[in-house]
Formats: C-alpha cells, structure tokens, sequence
C-alpha cells in the first residue's frame, strides 16, 4: 500500500485538491453561502499593495507634472493670469447673483434631492478575471459597508456590494449578468427586473407587452427589491421590442456613464419620488430676443408691438405675452367673455407698429383676417 | 548495475535541471501578476486580456519539474484569483491546479528552457485554462458563458507572446546553482 502511495504520489495529491477544491464549491453553491476566510485572506494581502501602488500612481504623476514637465510653465502662467483676470470679472457677477438667490430654499432643495445616508467611496481595483463586471471600493465593514448596499452616483445606479471586508468591498456592477434590480419606467409606470447582459446595455425584463414603453425614456429604480430606494434614475431606454408574454427592453446604464472612479455607498436607503418631467441633463440657456424699438411698444387702437420679455422663454412664451397685451389694450379679460362675445382684435398681430398719428385710423378693422386665432386662457 | 546507473545519471541530470528560486520570489511573483490583473486594466483596458497569473503558474511548474509543487501552486494562485472574483471559491483553483500539475509534468521531460517550446507550452496551456474554465462553469455551475475559439486562440498567442518576454524576465530571479 505504501509503495503504491509513493509511486502515484503526484497523481494522488492531485486528486485529493481537485476533489477538496470540487467539495469546496459544491459546498458553496448549495448552501448559497460564500467561504468567508479565503477571501478575507486574499483582499487584506491584496488591498494593501493595491492601495500603495495607488499612492505611488497618483504620487508620481503629481511629481512628474509639478517639478519635471516644465517646459511650458511661462505659457501657462501666462494663460492662467488671463484666466484669472476673467475669473474675477465673473467672480463679482457671481456675488451679485449669490446675494439675490434664496439661500435657505437651495440648501432644502439640495438635502431632499439625496435624503438616504450614504458614504463616499474610491473604486480602486477591479475583479479578476478577463470578463470581470466586479471591482472593489475603498471603505468596508470597518465604516459601515454591508453586502447588499446599493452603490450610486449622481447620474444612477452602479451596482451594488457583493462583498463587503473591513478595509474594502467587492461590488457587483449592473451590467454584470448576475446583477437584477426592480425598476419602474417614468411615463408608463411599468415595472420590470433590470438585468445586466455582460454588454454595455442591460435587459428590463417581465414588463408586459400591452405596457407602453417609449424610445427615450428613463426607468428609475422601483424600490420593491429592497437593495435600491425608489427614484433613482437606472438608464434610459435604447431599443424597444414586442415580445411575448413580455417585451425586449434594453437600456442604458446612466450611472457609468461618467467614469467610477468616487461613488457612493447608501448606507441607509431612502425612497424618493420619481420626477414627473423626463431628465433634459442639464437646463438650457434661452436667450431673449432684440430688444423692440425705442419709444414704440404700444399705440392706439390695440396694435401692440410685442413686449420685450422678462426672462428667458421659448417662441410659444413670446406669442403668449403677445396675444396678453392685445388683450390688455383693449380692455380684454381671457377667460372671461360668454361664447359668441367680441374676441380682441388679433388682426394686427406682428404687423409694424403704424406712427402714432394714425392713431384714429387704426381703429379701423381689416377687412380679411386671414385666421381666427385660438381664445383661450392665456395664462393657464 | 548498468541499467542502475543510468536511472542515477538521468535521476541527476534532472536533479540538476531544476530550478530553485528564494522565498520571496514564489510569494512576490504570483502576488504582483494577481495585483496586474486587478489594477493594471482600470488604467489601460487593452490589457485586461493578459492572464498574468496563469503566465506565472505556467512557468514556475515548468521550471520546477515537480508535479506536486506545480499542483500547489496551482491551487494557491487560483483560489486567490477566485476570492477577488465574484465567483465561487474553486473554479480558477481546480483550473489552474490541472495546469500546473500538466505544466510540472511536461517540464519533467522537454526542454522548457528553449523559446519556442516555452510559446508553445504558453499558447497550449492558455486554450487549455480558458476552455476547460467554460467547461466547467457549464457543467458545475449552469452559467451559459459564450466560448469564441477565434479569440481564444488569438488572446493565447497574445499571451503566449507576452509569457516567452516575462519568462525571460524570471528566469533571472532563478538562484544560481
């Protein structure tokens, strides 16, 4: 027996480490449960090297951009006085605004956007492998970190913590094909599991087919899986298709959209309201139209040249401001007037304002209105 | 008391072909090819297609010529590579633990010192992890991963190019005999 032992030593050893290794994961698959100690072993070796090779990344670039490339300092402080030059111009513009802005009110507006309690944290490394949708954030256990927390930042979700150790976790991005979260689209409220596909677009599945599911349109998480609080944006629709029983849905994560390099760990989730209005990124700046001519804003008989606005709107805005003053001119209330009453006189409309003295003259009705424009309730 | 003699010369002439290498170097090797794998892609995605750690497990097996070292290594280096992947804890282990033990064993009877066996040995070794890795995801897990032959040969000839340069590399942290 012994010799036997040593002639098949090797072969031996080999059997009895794949059969622990095979023992070993058919213990953690039926029982659903991970084997802690390992990967507690592994991450505290490997985070602490992670982490000083991080240090010397950041340190060494820091050094090599402050005190080696020095080649185009002149042109640059030159640039960076012209820039400082401006910046103070708009500094005195800001303060202006600041003095006039309602503090108090932004200062609510911004806690309630983000009432959950969250911890900031620094992805670091990610997972091994070559197809790895993992990667490891910089706080752990030690600050609070649980498995199962949802990681967001601002434009959505991440993921969330597949394993949380006392200096780092392990999170679990969205579009890895394990990853599901409930999730609701904003326009139709139809409910779904987004799931993630190993793509850069995940899959919302189970939402019915009679559901109606708009091209463009953002799904925000749901909050019935209990991991994500409700109204946090999850992507937006890229592809609709009619399925049975359920539709083909895929999405765009938002939340990776921009790098994750600082994201945010929910430490204690709050669900929030979904936003009515679909998300336009960031407001866009409308600029108000040429001035009118000087001394000619309004004249007799109801022809009113329109009013230059008082901040900034689209064309629909200033056709409304119009048809208000030709109302105001001639003593009209909108709204008001039972039906076959005298509407104002909108014939005039966007014709030039007629020299002041015409004045009697204008009173003079068109002869051939080329439309009835709408009556209605201007300022609903 | 020929025939003794000869299993003494090739017993020797194999003794002296392994190679030992310090402490530090079996512990600091594996660990920086598992922190490449981890860290190295968030900076440079290109290179996520590099299996350092098999790379590693690939040549220290081969360059000990001692089955169960290899086997060990083997294990050792996969259990880790599992624990900072979010699978269970065995998968890479029992892959890599069969490439080393294959590893040691080839290393036992051709010379790996040769370039073009060593990009051979590589590129075989690569193809071999990478599919018995989906076969066994398939059959002890249920994952239904997608196995692209085209681009597994490709990566393994990528791999294969890049283990020959970082096996030269090692070769002269080998101590002297």
């Amino acid at each position: 027996m012994e010799s036997f032992l040593n002639r098949y030593r090797s072969i031996t050893i080999l059997l009895l480490v794949v059969f622990a290794q095979l023992v070993l994961l058919a213990v953690q698959v039926k029982n659903d449960q991970d084997v802690r100690m390992i990967r507690v072993w592994t991450v505290t070796a490997v985070t602490p090297a992670a982490r000083l090779i991080e240090g010397f990344r950041g340190g060494g670039a820091g050094f090599l951009s402050r005190y080696i490339l020095l080649h185009d300092a002149d042109a640059e402080n030159r640039r960076l006085h012209a820039e400082l030059d401006r910046l103070k111009v708009e500094n005195i513009f800001l303060k202006n605004e600041l003095a006039t802005a309602d503090r108090a009110k932004a200062l609510q507006v911004l806690q309630s956007h983000v009432p959950s309690k969250t911890l900031a944290a620094t992805m670091f490394m990610a997972g091994a492998g070559s197809n790895s949708k993992v990667v490891f954030v910089d706080q752990g256990t030690l600050r609070g970190v649980q498995r199962g927390m949802a990681v967001v930042t601002a434009d959505g979700i991440v993921g969330k913590v597949l394993a949380a150790y006392p200096t780092a976790s392990e999170v679990v991005l969205v579009t890895d094909p394990d990853f599901a979260a409930g999730v609701i689209s904003q326009k139709s409220q139809a409910r779904g599991t987004l799931k993630g596909q190993g793509t850069p677009l995940c899959k919302v599945d189970y939402v019915p087919a009679d559901e109606k599911v708009e091209l463009g349109e953002w799904f925000y998480t749901s909050g019935d899986d209990r991991i994500f609080p409700r109204g946090f944006p999850a992507g937006v629709v890229k592809s609709v298709r009619n399925g049975q029983p359920y539709k083909e849905i895929y999405l765009e994560p938002s939340g990776l959209q921009r790098g994750l390099e600082d994201v945010l760990i929910l430490l204690e989730g709050v669900h929030m309201e979904i936003p009515s209005a679909p998300l336009t990124g960031q407001p866009v700046y409308i600029g108000p139209p040429a001035p009118a001519a000087a001394g000619a804003p309004q004249i007799p008989g109801g022809v009113v040249q329109p009013p230059p606005p008082t901040g900034p709107g689209t064309a629909a805005d200033s056709l409304k401001s119009q048809y208000k003053s030709i109302g105001d001119a001639q003593n009209h209330t909108f709204g008001v007037g039972e039906p076959g009453s005298k509407p104002p006189d909108f014939t005039r409309l966007g014709l030039p304002p007629a020299p002041a003295k015409q004045g009697p003259a204008a009173k003079t009705p068109p002869t051939a209105p080329k439309a009835s424009p709408p009556v209605e309730e201007p300022d609903r | 008391m020929s025939n003794s003699s000869e299993r003494i010369l090739l017993s020797s002439e194999r003794e002296g072909r392994i190679s030992h290498f310090r402490f530090w170097v079996m512990v600091g090797v594996p660990l920086a090819a598992l922190l490449f794998q981890v860290y190295v892609p968030l900076f440079f995605q290109f290179l996520g297609f590099l299996e350092l750690p098999l790379l590693v497990v690939v040549y220290f097996a081969l360059m000990r010529r001692n089955q169960v070292s290899g086997l060990l290594i083997g294990a050792i280096v996969g259990l880790a590579q599992d624990s900072l992947s979010k699978n269970p804890l065995g998968m890479f282990g029992i892959v890599k633990t069969l490439v080393g033990y294959f590893a040691s064993s080839i290393g036992v009877r051709l010379d790996v010192d040769n370039t073009a066996m060593r990009l051979v040995l590589t590129f075989f070794f690569f193809v071999f992890h990478q599919f018995f890795y989906w076969v066994l995801a398939r059959a002890l897990l249920a994952q239904q991963l997608a196995f692209e032959p085209q681009k597994t040969l490709l990566l393994g000839l990528l791999n294969a190019l890049v283990g020959v340069s970082l096996f030269y590399f090692l070769d002269k942290l080998r101590e002297k005999a």
